[in-house]
């Protein structure tokens, strides 16, 4: 980051009244984001606090891919190349205890940190400290064609399980048409579909691992979850569906191929925009499934958060600027120039609070009610070591995670058994964490 | 009856050429053709080939969001100036093996191409590391150190085979005549070997233009160029492929027209020697 320091003249900021002239410390911070629809609000949205405070700022976007590797490379080697990062729930815990994040205490007055939904929260927090904050956040449900459903007669329940979810696939099935029961991730990857298959084991009571670290693909929750997976995916799928991630999903259901698809909640104003989507005024919502009598859902918890790299330069403009983003305030701006649908969603219990929101959002209760079933402490039904529920907050995870990942998706593409896939994944992991010297 | 042989195979030949030609050219040509659809026309499916609605909206968005130009000049500082640099150490070092070879010339070329063979993320964490050092971070003079250092090795090679082409003897007659060492490379090598400098020059520039896994992790704000542009449309949460396109299109454009212009000068670069 360059942050050049620079005494403001008169002709800046406040001071444009002429023969006077204001002196203030004025920083350029350097923020890393990554390309999705609030940030790039955000971005467009940043010259007004620019303009009140004198600083300004060299915007970096990135893909998310990309983003992590680049922002992970510079905390690392203390790079100094960044004064705000956007990271994820799955660094934040990860980074803090390494000392890299500069604490998010003393906000300015009004920033109402009580404000942020506990489970985002804790996610974001170590040892009840906060270090990062919340720009958006999001968990996963259960999208579904409301008129594919009517007309088979039935009707989605509002907390269904995986059997509802495999009647109502079936029901919708229509391969001849091109239309496919049920659209789920399939391919490889940390993010893609080991995030979706750890919460879908979750609600089968499965765990990544014991209080001992010992992987537990093994256990019979695993297999039964995985081989439901499969078999939905085999029966109601659609063709290919080893290599559909997000995007490929989007945009299957957004031509009208998929009857449901378990995804993030943030997918809800893609599939509802009349522009891009043809089913846009047929899509319900329910909550993501589980299985009879498993109090966990196959629901997950992420959050885009702002985080500052300790050893930063310009700590006050960036804490301001953080503050600024993910305050109350810059939500009504959002809604004032943009309207209230577009208001980054998931991070503040009073935006779920406020009618014009809940109006202009008609997804707004599912996706609140899905983040706060999501407890990142407690992913599971079993105790585990970790924290995440789609994910393990350890450092090896990206790792494990893709190969598990490249296992249980060559068993989706037919070319192993569940069995098979399932014992691939216990010997990476195994031999990975034994590698890295946990258990021990 | 010969001469009919001749026009039907050439016939044959030509629409291979052609076929593999757009075989080859068919992503780019679909690249720029997805920057004009909308977002949803990008995705539908069957794709439209030519027969949608035609927008510019794509170029718009992007260049409402980005600031294009700043990115573009990076692009251009860095590709030829890190050419400009590589050319001015390999022709002299071309040069030395090529007319003056040592024991070790053979090796030495081998052990540069080595050089090559190790993948650039193998030494990142070092680079990063001098570079955080040095203050070379976001800086284009870094940027053009590091990719003239990693184009070396091909400069080098690439003129030491045009020139092992050249005749020793001519420049042994111009010495004989009085020239000094200067005046025979500048007045007598280089002059000859204008093709395949030329060639070395605007392949290198296309590489370094193209190069995006250095020119992503050593930039920020400041030194990005089109290849960070790129990467600031791609998104795995979210169907952005016709702004992408977009963006993709206006940062080959450049290059694009700089080869169509120059691929006189490049053939016969890169065809220099290989009829002799």
């Amino acid at each position: 980051m360059i942050s050049k320091r620079t005494l403001l003249g008169s002709a800046v900021g406040f001071g444009l009244v002429a023969g006077l002239s204001t002196s203030a410390m004025a920083d350029t911070i350097t923020v890393a984001t990554v390309n999705n629809g609030d940030m790039i609000r955000m971005q467009q949205l940043s010259p007004q606090w620019e303009k009140e405070t004198g600083h300004t700022i060299e915007w970096v976007v990135l893909e998310e891919n990309t983003l992590r590797q680049r922002v992970t490379q510079d905390i690392a080697t203390k790079g100094g190349q960044f004064d705000v990062m956007t990271i994820g729930t799955y660094e934040v815990p990860i980074w803090a205890k390494q000392d890299w994040l500069v604490p998010l205490e003393n906000m300015p007055d009004g920033y109402d940190a009580d404000d942020i939904l506990p489970s985002i929260a804790g996610g974001l927090s170590v040892d009840g400290t906060l270090y990062a904050a919340p720009f958006y956040g999001e968990s996963s449900m259960v999208m579904y064609r409301t008129d594919l459903m009517e007309k088979a007669g039935m009707e989605m329940p509002d907390e269904p399980t995986w059997t509802d979810i495999a009647k109502a696939a079936e029901a919708m099935h229509d391969g001849e048409n091109e239309i496919y029961g049920i659209c789920l991730r399939g391919k490889p990857g940390w993010g893609e579909n080991t995030a979706f298959l750890t919460t879908m084991a979750n609600s089968f009571g499965a765990r990544w691992f014991d209080m001992d670290w010992k992987p537990q693909f093994d256990s019979p929750e695993w297999k039964e979850s995985f081989t439901t997976y499969l078999d939905l995916m085999n029966k109601y799928g659609p063709p290919g569906a080893a290599s559909n991630g997000f995007n490929e999903n989007l945009s299957l259901f957004q031509q009208g191929k998929c009857g449901m698809w378990i995804d993030a909640t943030v997918a809800a104003s893609f599939v509802t925009n009349p522009d891009d989507s043809q089913v846009a005024d047929s899509v319900g919502f329910t909550l993501a499934p589980n299985k009879e009598g498993v109090e966990k859902r196959a629901n997950w918890l992420w959050a885009w958060s702002l985080a500052i790299p300790a050893g930063t330069d310009a700590e006050q403009a960036a804490k301001d600027f953080v503050a600024w983003a993910t305050s109350k305030d810059y939500t009504e701006i959002v809604a004032e120039k943009e309207g209230w649908a577009n208001v980054p969603p998931g991070t503040r219990t009073s935006l779920y609070e406020n009618q014009d929101y809940l109006d202009a959002a008609p997804f707004a209760k599912m996706t609140l009610q899905s983040i706060e079933l999501a407890d990142p402490t407690s992913p599971t039904v079993e105790e585990v070591p970790y924290t995440g529920v789609q994910f393990v907050a350890i450092p090896e995870f990206q790792g494990i995670g893709t190969a598990v990942g490249q296992a249980l998706s060559a068993a989706l593409a037919g070319q192993s058994s569940a069995e098979e896939a399932l014992a691939q994944a216990q010997s990476i992991t195994q031999r990975e964490m034994s590698r890295a010297g946990y258990g021990k | 009856m010969a001469r009919s042989v001749t026009r039907s195979r050439k016939i044959v030949n030509t629409t291979i050429a052609w076929a593999i030609g757009l075989i080859i050219f068919f992503p780019i040509l679909w690249t720029v053709l997805t920057s004009f659809k909308t977002e949803a026309e990008a995705i539908s499916s069957p794709p439209s080939f030519l027969f949608f609605d035609w927008t510019f909206q794509n170029y718009e968005a992007v260049q409402e969001r980005s600031n294009y130009f700043r990115h573009f000049w990076n692009s251009v500082v860095i590709s030829v100036g890190s050419t400009i640099l590589g050319l001015a150490i390999a022709v002299p070092a071309a040069w030395a093996m090529a007319f003056v070879p040592g024991k070790q010339t053979k090796n030495i070329l081998m052990w540069m191409l080595s050089t090559k063979m190790l993948p650039a993320v193998g030494v990142l964490v070092p680079i990063y590391l001098l570079f955080r050092d040095m203050g070379l971070l976001d800086t284009r003079t870094g940027l053009v150190a590091v990719l003239m250092l990693i184009n070396l090795p091909i400069i080098v090679w690439m003129l030491y085979t045009y020139f092992k082409e050249i005749p020793g003897e001519i420049l042994e007659a111009a010495r004989m005549d009085g020239a000094t060492l200067r005046s025979e490379v500048t007045y007598v090598l280089l002059p000859m070997a204008v093709p395949g400098i030329a060639s070395t020059m605007l392949l290198n520039i296309i590489l370094a233009w193209n190069e995006a896994f250095w020119t992503l992790n050593l930039t920020a704000a400041n030194a990005a160029p089109l290849t960070a542009f790129i990467a600031s449309y791609s998104s795995p949460e979210g169907l952005f492929y016709a702004k992408l396109s977009a963006a993709s299109t206006m940062a080959i454009a450049p290059i694009l027209i700089m080869g169509w212009f120059s691929q006189k000068q490049l053939v016969r670069g890169l065809t220099f020697g290989a009829v002799k």
